[in-house]
């Protein structure tokens, strides 16, 4: 029987097939629904950690440990996790272990658009890349195999498309793995320059073989079309868009290792095709390696370097094709993502845009402040940079400015990466004020439990992260806790933290409003008799909220009554 | 040969459980099927799309400009926007519910006026009916996504009870009557 499954479900299933015993990773849009479904599978521990460092040092101890083990990250976590990795590709491993990172080309839910096969080339490990939800549970067997084989950690990358589409997928077994004997060998674990000096002749020589293993694997496939000139050399989404376009009128070389590259494969497959195209998203790793090894290849002269590719991509830029398309006269307006009508953001945005404030933002929902009419948000980088980058412009522009600005940072981010930066402020005789946005629940990537919920990944209680307490024992004396829906709360005390020329933390405190376990309000009602028109409630940038007639009305399908329009109103005209 | 859906919407109204419903529908009458949905900021409020492709054998998840069958969209404005996406002879199910983005809520645009007008201006076959409605008629606001697929439902070749039996092993089981009651009204909508 086969299973309709998520690129991200048959990853999980095959972790499960292949016996693997422990699972950490830190979710991360497009990969979180890995991990999300491996805790269906009772044979598998599976945790959130704090950060991709954690997970990936986890998921490596289990390795010396014995076990095959494994962790998941989106592009950007694979950067924080760099660290441990380079060096697991010296030390190897002792149960196989899969490390999976997922790219988001054309960046759906990102901040960047790198191109996670510079990792793999960079550690030296190998990187396969599935093409289908069926390749998402074989390649992450296989990963473990080779794994093994190969005395190495493996990298499965993914992209937006394989990861979040659905196709059919055959199960199989689970196949138990016996736990293996812990290792008492420094030679292979410790590095330290004597050791690691050693195994880098190693992990050459590893590489060398895989190069060879790559020639001839059964994941590396050719399929020669009857009178096809035109070659393609492809891996992952970019195959079956190829397909999709050109069928069986191009010759297609697919790479399911993109991590090393084959020679003589590539080679032979050009010198039976006319023109070799060379078909991938992001950087040209496939096109450099082609010309490197003396072939004349075609491929981001043509498509470039920017954004996602589909079949018409091949279409419109290969094949020169274009298609005549509906078309009306309405004018198009963008509809951009916005906080959630009941978001409790929405109050703390509102009210550090009327003090008129300096946010240093950071990654979670809460970056959708820096968009009108709430336009809160000054900076966005990366996890935990809100907290350390307003330090620096702290130090560079003084106590003036340190007074009228502030960081804003999430729980879960904040376990993620912030302590360090708070660390940093307190040490470093900073003043800045920072507010810990605690909705309770990582949000933007579909709420999992993190370290301060007090929850694990399967919703059992654990101990909570006290986030007042863990900011005085860092050296911050001023720590207050505010309502995020009582806007005329969150101005006074920021505005009073602000003034004190000494760091402190101000948590905005309360449950993001989609989770289930947050009871739903009547929705308000907008009294037309009262209602002047004035737009006031329209300021703090609510979905459900919109003009009709001159009046306002309130979407009775989104609003969860959280009452932060009601303290805009002047007239008294919302009511429950 | 792939037929091609794409269901698109605003973030929140239930896109992602329609194109599961049509997925299982498809995988159950032996087709070849793929979905593809993205999550994560766009959810957010935004302009969501989903493609469920289905055939004998399905390449690309992606639906592209000019290529599918049906576009069912969830609100007019959306319906406007993905309408290149559509086939000049595919058909489009819109739920006549119009919901302000942002840029209207700022004031620094309008609600388009006659979408649907337009829209039907282009030659194109279209069915607009006001699901909220049914929704609501149903039991829940909420079931807006199974009215507009009981609608589509028409248009392909499946039975009533395989839809029925797609809906059982889809959608939890204290909602399976709730969304049985609104995918009939959408069914047998004249």
């Amino acid at each position: 029987m086969k299973e309709l499954m998520l690129g991200n479900e048959a990853v999980a299933r095959g972790l499960y097939e292949a016996g693997v015993k422990v699972i950490s990773s830190y979710p991360g849009t497009p990969s979180t629904e890995i991990t999300e479904n491996a805790t269906k599978y009772d044979e598998m521990y599976c945790e959130w950690a704090p950060n991709e460092k954690v997970a990936t040092e986890v998921a490596i101890g289990a390795s010396i440990g014995g076990v095959r083990s494994f962790c998941a990250m989106k592009h950007v976590g694979l950067n924080v996790a760099a660290d441990p990795i380079y060096t697991a590709s010296y030390t190897g491993v002792n149960g196989g272990m899969v490390l999976a990172v997922a790219d988001d080309p054309g960046m759906h839910s990102s901040q960047n658009e790198q191109d996670s096969r510079h990792h793999a080339i960079a550690a030296k490990l190998a990187m396969l890349e599935p093409s289908d939800s069926t390749e998402c549970l074989e390649f992450t067997k296989l990963g473990f195999e080779l794994s093994e084989k190969f005395d190495t950690p493996v990298i499965l990358r993914l992209t937006t498309r394989i990861a979040h589409s659905s196709s059919l997928v055959e199960l199989g077994q689970r196949e138990e793995k016996e736990i293996k004997d812990f290792p008492k060998d420094p030679q292979k674990y410790v590095m330290m320059p004597a050791m690691a000096i050693k195994r880098h002749v190693i992990v050459e020589q590893r590489m060398r073989d895989l190069v060879e293993w790559a020639e001839t694997c059964k994941i590396n496939t050719v399929e020669y079309n009857d009178g096809a000139k035109l070659g393609i050399i492809c891996a992952g989404d970019c195959y079956q868009y190829a397909k999709e376009a050109l069928g069986s009128t191009a010759n297609y070389l697919k790479l399911g290792m993109v991590n090393p590259l084959p020679i003589d494969l590539i080679k032979n497959f050009a010198s039976k095709c006319e023109k070799t195209v060379v078909f991938e998203e992001l950087d040209p790793i496939i096109e450099n390696h082609c010309k490197t090894i003396g072939l004349d290849v075609v491929g981001k002269e043509l498509f470039g370097l920017l954004g996602e590719f589909s079949q018409s991509t091949i279409r419109e830029k290969l094949l020169g094709q274009k298609t005549d398309l509906l078309k009306s006269d309405i004018n198009i307006v963008p509809r951009p993502p916005v906080l959630c009508a009941g978001c409790p953001h929405r109050g703390t945005f509102y009210a550090l845009k009327s003090l008129g404030c300096n946010v240093s933002g950071d990654i979670g929902c809460y970056s959708l402040g820096a968009m009108a009419p709430l336009s809160s948000v000054d900076t966005t980088i990366c996890m935990g940079a809100s907290v350390s980058a307003l330090h620096g412009m702290s130090k560079a522009r003084g106590a003036e400015f340190s007074k009228k600005s502030v960081a804003v940072i999430g729980d879960s981010t904040f376990i993620h990466s912030g302590i360090t930066g708070i660390i940093d402020i307190v040490y470093n005789k900073g003043i800045s004020t920072v507010l810990v946005l605690d909705n309770s629940i990582t949000g933007m990537t579909g709420h999992q439990n993190n370290p301060t919920n007090g929850l694990t990944i399967k919703g059992d209680p654990t101990v909570a992260v006290d986030l007042e307490s863990l900011a005085r024992a860092c050296g911050f004396k001023n720590v207050r806790v505010v309502d995020p829906y009582n806007i005329a709360e969150v101005k006074t005390v920021v505005k009073q933290e602000l003034e004190k020329e000494e760091p402190s933390m101000v948590i905005c405190r309360r449950p993001c409003a989609l989770l289930k376990t947050v009871k739903r309000k009547p929705a308000l009602k907008v009294n037309a008799d009262k209602c002047i028109g004035c737009k006031s409630c329209m300021k703090i940038g609510c979905p459900a909220i919109s003009m009709r007639d001159k009046k306002a009305v309130i979407d009775f399908t989104q609003c969860v009554g959280c009452g932060v329009c009601e303290q805009m109103c002047k007239f008294g005209a919302i009511t429950e | 040969m792939t037929k091609n859906i794409m269901i698109v919407g605003v973030g929140g109204q239930g896109t992602l459980l329609a194109s599961r419903l049509l997925g299982t529908v498809m995988v159950n009458k032996g087709y070849d099927v793929k979905i593809s949905e993205v999550h994560g900021m766009s959810q957010r409020g935004g302009s969501v799309v989903t493609y469920v492709k289905f055939g004998d054998k399905v390449d690309s998840p992606l639906v592209d400009k000019g290529e599918a069958d049906i576009v069912m969209a969830f609100e007019q404005l959306e319906a406007a926007r993905w309408l290149p996406y559509l086939k000049p002879n595919g058909h489009l199910i819109v739920n006549t519910q119009s919901i302000d983005p942002m840029p209207v809520i700022n004031g620094v645009a309008e609600y388009p006026q006659g979408i649907i007008d337009s829209i039907k201006a282009t030659g194109v076959s279209v069915t607009a009916t006001d699901a909220l409605s049914i929704a609501v008629e149903s039991g829940s606001a909420k079931a807006v996504n199974v009215v507009l697929i009981g609608i589509m439902a028409k248009h392909l070749d499946i039975t009533e009870e395989e839809w029925m039996s797609a809906i059982e092993s889809t959608v939890p089981v204290k909602f399976i009557e709730m969304n049985k009651k609104a995918f009939l009204l959408g069914y047998n909508l004249k």
